[in-house]
C-alpha cells in the first residue's frame, strides 16, 4: 500500500519546489552527467544497434556478400532439423549440468575449510584461486591436451595401478569428460566469493547451535546452507551463463572441428562455424537469439525456484 | 597487552574444531593444493626436459636438463615469439588505458551526478552485463568489417575506449559510492566544478578500484582468444594465443618441449600480476563477483 503511494510522492516533492522550466543548474547538471557517459552512450551504440540487427538477421538468410534476404522462420525451421545443432546442444547441457554443479560443490567444501581459523589461508587461497585464472587459456587447454593424452601423465599415473588408460581427448566417449575437469579445475573464482559471503555468517550463531548440541550436518544445514543461500544463487547462475558460452576450451581442443566425432561441438563453437567458416549468417544470428533465449529461460527459472530455497533477510 | 581473541589459541579451538580436525583440515588443503598445481609445476618442468623424456614422466625434477625448447620455440613460428609477445603487450596496454578512462568517467558520472535518465541507464548498463557477447557478435563483425577494420587491432581495442565492459563500471560506482559525499560537497564549495572534483578528489581515492580493474583487464586481455581469432588474420598480428595454437598442426602433432615452454612465457606475466596484485584481485571478485 505504502509502495503504490510513496512513487507519486518521491516525484511531487523536488517538481513543487522547482519553476516549470528546467532551472539552469539542472541543465548543468545534466550536461555534466551525459558529457561523462559520452564514451559509455557511444558504446552503447554498439550494443543496441547490434543487439535489435542480430535479431533482424536471424529472419534472413545472409552471406555478408549480398544483401540479406527475408526468409520468415526458415532459420529456425532448419534448427529443428538440424543435427548438428542437437549435439551441439547435447554437449553444452552435459558439459554445463555436470560441471556447474561440481566445480560449485568443490567451492563451497573448500571455502568451508579455508572459512574459519585456518592458519596460512593467504596462501591456499592463492593456490585454490589462481587455476581460475588461467583456465580460459589457451596455453592450459593445450596443457590439458597433452595431460590426457595417450601418452600423457594421466595415462602414466594410470599405469602404476596397472590400467591401461583411453587416448582421452582423441575418444568421442571421454574428450568433453577432460574439459569437465578442466572447468572443476578453476574452481577457485566462485570459492573466493563463497569464503567473502562465510565471513558474514556471525560466529555466535554455531556457538548457539553448538551449545544446543546441533550436530556439525545439523549446523550446515540449518545455518550455512541458508544463510548463505543468495550467494550459492548469485553463483550458480553466474557460472550458468557462463558454462553456456563455452567456445576457447572445445576450440582448442579440437583444433576448431568440435572433434573427435562432434564430442566437443560447443554450442558456440557450431556457431561460430556456421557464421565465420561457412558465412551463414543469418543461421548463426538465429543460432545466438536462441542461446540467448534458452540462457533467459534458465536465468528465470532459476529466479522463479529461488522463492523456495533462497533465504534474504527481511 | 593480552592477545587479540583470534590470536589465542582457544579461540581457534573452539571456532576451528580441536587440535585433530584441524590437522585433518590442512592434510586435506595440502592434498588438493597440490593436485592442482601438479599439472603447473609439470608444465614448467616439461619445459626444460629434453623433448623425448616428456612422455609419461610423471616426476617434476628433470632428470636431464635442456633449454633448447626454449630458444627453438621462440624461432619455431612464422614470426620470432617476441613479435607475438609485443603485439599482445600492445592490446593489453591500451586495453588497460581504455578501461580505465571510459569506464571511470561513466562510473562517477552514475555515481555521483545527478541527471535525467540517469536510473535508466544504470538498469541498462547493468543489463548489458547480463548479455551473452555473441548475440552481438555477427552485426559487430559485419560493421568492423565494413569500416575497414578486419585484421587490425581496432576491433580488439576501441570497445575498452567505450566502456562496453559493464562490470568495471559497476566494481567503480561500487567503490565511489562507498566515499562520503561530503568530499564532494566540500570541493563543490571550494569552486569544482564536476571535472575538477572527478579529476582531483575522486580519483586519487579510486585507485584501488583503479588497479583491480587493470589487473583483470590485464588477465583478460592477455588471454583472450576468440576476438583475435576472428579479427586478425595476418600471422605478424597474431597475439600469444593464437600463436600458441600453431603449435598443434591440423594432424595433431606437436613439439611439446617448445610448446610447454612458449606456454611458460605466456602463463608467466599472468602468474606476475596475480601474485604482484592478489590483494585487489580478492577484494574485487568479493564485490562484484566478477571472474
Amino acid at each position: 500500500m505504502t509502495g503504490t503511494t510513496a512513487g507519486p510522492a518521491l516525484v511531487a516533492g523536488p517538481a513543487a519546489q522547482t519553476p516549470p522550466p528546467a532551472p539552469p543548474a539542472k541543465r548543468r547538471q545534466d550536461r555534466a552527467g551525459y558529457l561523462f557517459l559520452l564514451p559509455w552512450f557511444v558504446g552503447m551504440l554498439f550494443t543496441v544497434i547490434p543487439f535489435f540487427a542480430s535479431l533482424y538477421l536471424a529472419f534472413t538468410d545472409y552471406n555478408l556478400l549480398t544483401p540479406p534476404r527475408w526468409t520468415g522462420l526458415a532459420n529456425f525451421r532448419e534448427m529443428l532439423g538440424d543435427p548438428l545443432l542437437h549435439q551441439a546442444l547435447k554437449v553444452t547441457f552435459i558439459y554445463t549440468f555436470v560441471s556447474v554443479p561440481l566445480s560449485l560443490a568443490a567451492a563451497l567444501g573448500v571455502a568451508m575449510l579455508l572459512s574459519r581459523g585456518v592458519r596460512g589461508l593467504p596462501v591456499y587461497r592463492a593456490v585454490f584461486y589462481l587455476p581460475s585464472l588461467l583456465g580460459g587459456s589457451v596455453a592450459i587447454v593445450l596443457l590439458w591436451k597433452y595431460i590426457f593424452g595417450l601418452d600423457g601423465i594421466v595415462n602414466g599415473l594410470l599405469g602404476w595401478f596397472g590400467i591401461e588408460g583411453p587416448a582421452w581427448t582423441a575418444d568421442p566417449d571421454h574428450a568433453l569428460t577432460t574439459l569437465i575437469v578442466l572447468h572443476i579445475w578453476t574452481f577457485g573464482s566462485p570459492m573466493v566469493i563463497f569464503l567473502a559471503g562465510l565471513r558474514q555468517i556471525p560466529v555466535m550463531y554455531y556457538e548457539a547451535a553448538a551449545i544446543d548440541g546441533a550436530s556439525r550436518w545439523r549446523r550446515f544445514r540449518s545455518i550455512t546452507l541458508p544463510l548463505l543461500s543468495p550467494i550459492i544463487f548469485f553463483n550458480l547462475i553466474q557460472s550458468l551463463i557462463s558454462s553456456f558460452q563455452t567456445f576457447t576450451q572445445g576450440f582448442v581442443m579440437s583444433n576448431g572441428t568440435g572433434g573427435p566425432a562432434n564430442s566437443t561441438l560447443f554450442y558456440n563453437l557450431y556457431l561460430y562455424q556456421k557464421g565465420f567458416s561457412q558465412f551463414d549468417m543469418g543461421y548463426a544470428s538465429a543460432m545466438a537469439w536462441m542461446l540467448l533465449v534458452i540462457i533467459a529461460a534458465f536465468t528465470a527459472l532459476n529466479f522463479l525456484a529461488a522463492k523456495y530455497w533462497v533465504h534474504y533477510d527481511n | 597487552m593480552p592477545a587479540p581473541p583470534y590470536e589465542q589459541d582457544n579461540f581457534i579451538e573452539r571456532i576451528g574444531g580441536t587440535r585433530r580436525t584441524r590437522f585433518t583440515k590442512h592434510v586435506l588443503l595440502c592434498l588438493t593444493g597440490a593436485v592442482m598445481l601438479y599439472p603447473l609445476a609439470w608444465l614448467v618442468s616439461s619445459s626444460v626436459k629434453p623433448a623425448l623424456l616428456i612422455f609419461k614422466d610423471l616426476s617434476l625434477w628433470p632428470a636431464e636438463w635442456d633449454l633448447g625448447n626454449y630458444s627453438d620455440g621462440w624461432n619455431a613460428l612464422g614470426q620470432p615469439f617476441s613479435v607475438y609477445l609485443v603485439n599482445s603487450l600492445i592490446i593489453v596496454v591500451l586495453g588497460i588505458v581504455g578501461n580505465l578512462v571510459s569506464c571511470s568517467l561513466a562510473a562517477y558520472g552514475f555515481a555521483r551526478l545527478r541527471f535525467t535518465g540517469r536510473k535508466l541507464f544504470f538498469t541498462l548498463m547493468l543489463g548489458t552485463m547480463m548479455l551473452p557477447g555473441h548475440v552481438l557478435l555477427v552485426p559487430q563483425y559485419i560493421v568492423f568489417a565494413k569500416l575497414g577494420w578486419l585484421n587490425t587491432y581496432y576491433p580488439l581495442l576501441v570497445p575498452h575506449f567505450l566502456a562496453t565492459n559493464a562490470f568495471y563500471i559497476f566494481l567503480m560506482v561500487q567503490f565511489m559510492r562507498a566515499l562520503p559525499q561530503e568530499l564532494d560537497d566540500a570541493a563543490r564549495i571550494d569552486g569544482c566544478g564536476p571535472f575538477r572534483t572527478f579529476w582531483k578528489v575522486i580519483m586519487p581515492l579510486c585507485l584501488p578500484a583503479f588497479a583491480t580493474t587493470a589487473i583483470f583487464t590485464f588477465i583478460s586481455v592477455w588471454n583472450e582468444f576468440f576476438g583475435p581469432l576472428l579479427y586478425l588474420t595476418d600471422d605478424e598480428l597474431y597475439t600469444v594465443p593464437l600463436a600458441l595454437r600453431q603449435f598443434i598442426d591440423s594432424e595433431g602433432q606437436a613439439h611439446w618441449g617448445e610448446m610447454f615452454a612458449m606456454s611458460f612465457l605466456s602463463l608467466a606475466p599472468v602468474i606476475g600480476f596475480f601474485i604482484a596484485g592478489q590483494k585487489y584481485l580478492v577484494k574485487g571478485i568479493a564485490t562484484t563477483g566478477l571472474k
